[in-house]
């Protein structure tokens, strides 16, 4: 077997194992929740992504098959991922974040994490 | 008839790639179960799609596919950039107003998704009225053009997709 498929694969493990590295370390290094959320968002896109690519290289050249299990997997990697930022996002503006911290929607209607919190907080539920 | 038998084409074509990928072999047998699960699936839950969004221009989208693709990759290396090798009280983040041109929820919704997988920047929060998106920035010396790259990268493009 030759050698350069295996470099090739090895590359993109070791470029999927960084991003991977550093997502997880700017979870750690950042210095307030919204901003954390920015790491894991992306670079470990990249990092699965490298992953995703390595396997799909080793199923080519060591077993002669096209895999097409990995192209789902980012696929539902690209739904999932900002949805699951949004919804953290959203908890953070709900328990941390004051109205006044916020710019304004300039179309007159608030936010809509805002509009609703004081039916959360049981204030502005009439009778 | 045709519209009776494949309610929402694009669904089953969808449906029948994602089969193909699921088994993970593209053969005869595989297209056929994957070709009367695309059909039938769409049937059963057209009742639940009363107001289905209308793709204008599919071909688009995978130009539109490409690009978001493309900005993936360069976001991971700007945000590993600023992981690394700034401190973090240099980084000037920000919170970011999206006025939308876009009316559809489905090309809301992608829109925030494509913002949230792209350079340092995240969607959190939409207006009541569902006309503005609060995007926090994660390092952002200049938010207006920020505001003004993703009006023109992004919203334009969807716009003439869905709209």
């Amino acid at each position: 077997m030759e050698l350069w498929p295996d470099i090739l694969i090895a590359a993109f493990l070791v470029i999927g194992g960084f991003f991977g590295l550093v997502g997880s370390y700017g979870l750690i290094k950042l210095p307030n929740p919204m901003t954390r959320l920015h790491a894991p968002t992306k670079a470990t896109t990249l990092g699965v992504g490298g992953v995703l690519i390595a396997s799909m290289l080793s199923a080519l050249f060591d077993r002669g098959v096209l895999s097409l299990h990995e192209l789902l997997i980012t696929l539902f990697l690209l739904l999932t991922a900002p949805i699951t930022a949004h919804f953290i996002a959203k908890t953070h503006l709900h328990q941390n974040v004051r109205r006044e911290d916020l710019p304004d929607t300039g179309t007159g209607a608030p936010w809509a994490s805002e509009s609703n919190r004081d039916i959360g907080s049981g204030k502005g539920v009439s009778e | 008839m045709i519209t009776r038998l494949l309610p929402h084409p694009l669904l089953t074509l969808l449906l029948v790639g994602i089969w193909q990928m699921l088994v993970n072999d593209v053969s005869a047998g595989s297209l056929l179960l994957g070709l009367l699960l695309g059909i039938a699936i769409p049937i059963l839950t057209s009742a639940y799609w009363p107001n289905r969004p209308k793709l204008r221009r599919p071909l688009k989208f995978v130009t539109y596919a490409m690009v978001v693709l493309w900005d993936i990759c360069v976001a991971n290396l700007v945000v590993a950039r600023l992981i690394l090798f700034r401190r973090n009280a240099s980084l000037r983040s920000a919170w970011v107003v999206i006025p939308l041109d876009l009316t559809s929820p489905e090309a809301i919704t992608v829109l925030a998704g494509t913002i949230t997988m792209t350079p340092g920047t995240v969607s959190s929060d939409v207006s009541a009225c569902g006309r503005a998106l609060l995007v926090h920035c994660l390092d952002a010396p200049d938010p207006d053009a920020v505001r003004d790259d993703i009006k023109s990268r992004y919203e334009s493009r969807l716009k003439e997709i869905f709209e």
